[in-house]
């Protein structure tokens, strides 16, 4: 399954300055160790460890065909041939 | 050095003031690689909140996907503080993601929503370091009439 990544500004040091580049995988999940095969690092900026668990960051944002994954089963959200999957990170702050 | 209008500067101002006690948040797109700051877009703080703000993720999508479709970036990214300095929080600081930006603080300590001066501060924020520089509040160019 080919999707499109769409890179924010300040992990495109981890993709040669790329606005986008193409996934592959039946989840999220599947999607974000391609992208780490390819990208080696980015995967530590979009995941961390939720007890025992691996989870998305707190104020990093995913969406799946402009759907937010926290709503759609977080990393197991199924992804489908030419779905587009962007990342965000939050705007944020105290 | 950020440069940006008076009308622009204002509106932030105004936007601080209106939302405090709460955080008030939003950003300037302009052109990509332009660094002009030309489109205010004020934002809601999801946070509701007088120490946090926070964008609504499907409010992010939406402004990301506009910028995209316009070839433009934040240019500035600014929120205000209601009760501290307009300096930077620890908070503000990790979570600094665009490296391009200038992160505008506006400081409504002193009158909250009345009328009178603020502290209107901005930085760069890139991998944990905090660079304040100076603000350039230029007059507005207003178009030129069709007569």
């Amino acid at each position: 399954m080919a999707v499109e990544v769409r890179i924010p500004t300040i992990l495109r040091t981890y993709t040669d300055g790329e606005k986008a580049v193409s996934g592959e995988g039946a989840t999220l999940s599947e999607v974000i160790e391609h992208l780490e095969a390819n990208h080696p690092g980015i995967k530590d900026r979009l995941i961390e460890a939720k007890d025992g668990q691996s989870d998305l960051r707190r104020f990093v944002n995913v969406y799946v065909n402009d759907e937010d994954v926290r709503f759609t089963g977080g990393l197991d959200t199924s992804v489908a041939d030419g779905d587009q999957v962007v990342v965000l990170p939050a705007v944020a702050g105290g | 050095m950020l440069r940006i209008d008076q009308e622009t500067h204002d509106a932030i101002v105004a936007h601080a003031k209106r939302d405090h006690p709460d955080e008030a948040c939003g950003v300037v797109a302009g052109p990509e690689g332009s660094d002009r700051p030309e489109r205010f877009v004020p934002m809601v703080n999801a946070a509701s909140s007088p120490t946090f703000y926070e964008l609504d993720p499907t409010d992010l999508l939406k402004l990301y996907r506009e910028m995209d479709d316009r070839g433009e970036e934040p240019v500035v990214v600014y929120h205000s503080h209601t009760a501290t300095e307009a300096y930077p929080s620890r908070t503000d600081i990790g979570l600094a993601m665009e490296p391009n930006a200038h992160y505008v603080l506006v400081s409504t300590r002193e009158h909250g929503n009345s009328e009178g001066p603020v502290e209107f501060r901005s930085y760069r924020i890139v991998d944990g370091e905090v660079t304040e520089e100076e603000v350039a509040v230029v007059p507005t160019e207003t178009p030129r009439s069709q007569d």
